[in-house]
């Protein structure tokens, strides 16, 4: 995927549908695969994933650069540390 | 300057506390920062229900970093099993909210308390109990407890099983997966007192 300032997301990873704790582990698992400073977009659609992905980045020391909900989707930007 | 000239008190002692106190909790955070979280986890049950807590809090804790344990002892040793075939009754476990996993949507919001005098004397109640719950977990994208093991044994997560009742249940070490290493209590216990977390399931 190309990097630019218009799309700043190195990649995405689609947790629609999953409960938890598979959307935590996965991203932790799509997180292993960026380089440092790059930038994972993750949708979900468990609730428990706002506290739960908020928390995961606090723990590993990733930054949550925005976490927002439309129609019961979730988006979270996370860029790793 | 050796200790005898350290002030006793007065405004050189006061600054010397303060000091301190401001040097004591950079160290502590520098110490909090550089220290890797433990977690220290006790699987006891094998039915398909309880399978879950251990292999979720355990693949979550090293989701985030931490040093994950489980010690598999008694009927938590079924979930080391190559091939898993776990169960869960409904017998002696009255509070299992079941609904109806398929059907029309008005069956599936319907709540159905498991009844627990009938499984004791309906063949196959187990089975169907068994089937009902995976359906369930599935449709609401729960992983299956092979996946949770896997994903587990991906990020690290350490799997012991105790050997005492390994012999006693006349398991073979054949029987389980091959990332597991054989141990008793004495070897639970030092793990358990470092850790920061320690669960029974």
């Amino acid at each position: 995927m190309t990097v630019s300032l218009n799309n700043p997301v190195s990649a995405e990873l689609d947790a629609t549908g999953l409960s938890c704790p598979l959307p935590v582990l996965k991203t932790r698992n799509a997180m292993k695969e960026l380089a440092s400073r790059e930038m994972l977009r993750l949708r979900s659609t468990d609730h428990g994933s706002v506290k739960d992905i908020e928390s995961f980045c606090n723990q590993t020391g990733n930054d949550l650069v925005s976490s927002k909900e439309e129609a019961g989707t979730y988006e979270f930007l996370i860029r790793k540390r | 300057m050796n200790m005898a000239d350290l002030p006793t008190d007065g405004p050189e002692l006061d600054k010397m506390n303060e000091w301190f106190e401001k040097k004591f909790e950079e160290e502590m955070k520098k110490k909090e920062a550089a220290h890797t979280p433990s977690m220290a986890i006790i699987a006891t049950k094998g039915t398909l229900d309880w399978a879950y807590p251990p292999f979720i809090l355990g693949s979550t804790g090293a989701a985030l970093g931490w040093d994950v344990k489980i010690f598999f002892t008694f009927y938590g040793l079924l979930l080391l099993q190559k091939e898993m075939n776990l169960k869960v009754s409904p017998l002696g476990n009255p509070a299992m909210p079941m609904k109806m996993p398929m059907g029309p949507e008005w069956l599936q919001k319907m709540n159905m308390p498991m009844p627990n005098a009938i499984p004791s004397i309906v063949p196959g109640f187990e089975t169907t109990a068994t089937a009902l719950m995976k359906k369930t977990f599935k449709n609401k994208g729960v992983a299956t407890i092979e996946e949770l093991r896997e994903l587990s044994e991906e990020a690290d997560v350490e799997f012991v099983a105790c050997q005492m009742t390994v012999d006693v249940f006349g398991f073979e070490h054949s029987d389980f997966i091959d990332n597991v290493s054989y141990a008793g209590a004495a070897s639970f216990l030092p793990v358990a007192q470092k850790a920061d977390v320690t669960l029974f399931t």
